[in-house]
């Protein structure tokens, strides 16, 4: 008992302790088993469902604000979309609609379940919720990802204040919107559901409102991807992948080659 | 790097057979899938909402000005155009199948019957949405003095149409569970915005069947049958547009 006190600590970042690499490098153990396994599935499913969705948007697409459509005026209207993006590929959507709610099913069970077990192995709070010390961060944080540039040290064990909050976003906000604006343009939940119809103004506006969530998803995807592949994107893949991620020496930062640090100025890393 | 490029090689290959699975496979993992996903999602909504439990309703002002007609909008159908000249005088309104007392009614027979108002949206597959008030008899109202045998489990609605305004072209049915048909706001509308229901939107009578998408409203209704099985009717499907890769179960 005594004895293992006198060993330098690690830092555990999770239930499993850290692993030393080569060259000053650690791996640390990062996703357990079910967050990889949600994370791929909702990949697929959200993938599904925007192709699918766009291909459903076709149809009429056109949007509108309110309880109808405006025929003659639309709030906007949207310019065709090549086949490539479209599931299937080619217009169809009889076919669409079959994708979509397949894998609206997928997305929502597999949320259901993520939100859970987050929930439970209070994950959500050691891990997405900001610190009242994050949250003074956040003015740096900001000039960091301004600036391209983040650690890949012992400063990547945890998330930074902007990747917490817009995770939170997304998980709490964003992705549940998709459900919620996607029931209420069924006219069979529309039986039950008339409140939340209200509440967003119509189904014209509920589609619309899909539409916008939609896109904001695409945004995410788009700027989460981009920063996986700037700040390694074999180390993230693999901590997606094994649950295992590497923490650089100190000092390490991924951002423009010119002010890559070394191991060597370690002891002036800001 | 043996590890990155294996797993380069191992996405590379999971791409390759979900692209082709999408492309070659695609229409009976479709299939399977529409199965799947409308098996689930209609289980889930009779399931969850209650059978009576009423489509929101509008107010007047909120009525569509520009209510679109959507499908057939003319019938070309010789029966069809025969009793359009007559401005519907001689059309009967068949209920036969699997019913005690099959009917044969007229539109004067069928406005003697309870009448109806709603204004409720109207929501097409598409996407777009307009309201509509619409007026005519509960579907149930009929189904009772028809009387309904044990075995009838499906309301079948044969139409005066066909897409392909064509003579021997498939002409439209739809057909509906004894939920829905039974449901307080389904009706035979014979009018709509308080005037005799037009042409384009299903002169002499139409289906509203509130919970569900606009595909499911049959226009130029010309025949309702009671059955146990719409397998051995036309593409065994259940519908026009069920023919054709819809889902039959259209509250989504």
């Amino acid at each position: 008992m005594t004895d293992s006190v006198a060993t330098p600590p690690t830092r555990p970042s999770g239930p499993r302790a850290d692993r030393p690499l080569s060259r000053g490098r650690t791996d640390t153990w990062r996703h357990p088993a079910w967050v990889r396994l949600a994370h791929w599935l909702n990949v697929v499913a959200v993938v599904v469902l925007i192709m699918s969705g766009l291909n459903i948007l076709l149809a009429h697409p056109h949007l509108y604000w309110g309880v109808r459509s405006t025929f003659a005026d639309p709030w906007v209207s949207i310019p065709p979309i090549p086949n490539w993006l479209l599931i299937p590929q080619g217009r169809n959507l009889a076919e669409a609609r079959n994708w979509h709610f397949l894998f609206a099913w997928i997305f929502v069970l597999n949320g259901l379940a993520y939100l859970l077990l987050g929930l439970v192995t209070r994950r959500f709070g050691r891990r997405l919720w900001p610190t009242r010390a994050d949250l003074k961060g956040i003015g740096p944080s900001v000039v960091e990802h301004a600036r391209f540039h983040f650690p890949t040290d012992d400063h990547a064990r945890s998330y930074n204040v902007i990747q917490k909050l817009t995770y939170l976003a997304m998980i709490l906000i964003v992705l549940p919107m998709m459900l919620v604006t996607g029931l209420s343009m069924s006219p069979g939940f529309n039986a039950v559901g008339g409140v939340l119809l209200d509440i967003m103004g119509g189904r014209q506006s509920a589609r619309t409102l899909h539409f916008i969530s939609a896109g904001l998803i695409v945004g995410f995807i788009l700027i989460h991807v981009g920063l996986v592949i700037w700040t390694g994107l074999f180390n993230n893949m693999r901590s997606m992948v094994t649950g295992w991620f590497v923490i650089e020496p100190p000092g390490s930062t991924a951002g423009p080659r010119l002010r890559r640090r070394r191991p060597t100025d370690a002891g002036d890393a800001s | 790097m043996n590890r990155r490029r294996w797993l380069t090689g191992a996405v590379a290959t999971a791409a390759t057979a979900l692209l082709s699975a999408c492309g070659q496979a695609g229409t009976s993992l479709a299939e399977q899938a529409r199965r799947m996903g409308e098996g689930l999602t209609r289980r889930t909504q009779r399931l969850l909402i209650p059978r009576d439990a009423l489509a929101p309703t509008y107010s007047r002002a909120e009525i569509s000005p520009d209510f679109r007609a959507n499908g057939s909008t003319d019938p070309a159908a010789s029966d069809y155009l025969a009793l359009k000249a007559n401005d519907f005088a001689d059309y009967r309104l068949v209920i036969d199948g699997l019913v005690e007392r099959p009917l044969s009614l007229s539109l004067a027979e069928l406005r003697t019957r309870p009448s109806q108002s709603q204004i409720t949206k109207h929501d097409c597959v598409e996407g777009w949405t307009s309201i509509g008030e619409w007026t005519g008899v509960r579907l149930e109202t009929l189904l009772n003095e028809a009387g309904l045998k044990p075995e009838a489990r499906y309301i079948v609605i044969h139409c005066f149409d066909a897409l392909t305004q064509t003579e021997d072209g498939d002409r439209y049915y739809e057909s509906i569970d004894l939920i829905d048909a039974r449901h307080p706001q389904t009706l035979l509308a014979w009018a709509m915005n308080g005037e005799t229901l037009p042409v384009p939107h299903g002169a002499p009578l139409r289906l509203r069947v509130e919970r569900q998408l606009g595909y499911k409203h049959a226009k130029y209704i010309r025949r309702i049958e009671a059955v146990e099985s719409f397998a051995h009717i036309a593409g065994g499907k259940g519908g026009y547009w069920e023919d054709r890769g819809y889902e039959w179960y259209a509250g989504i």
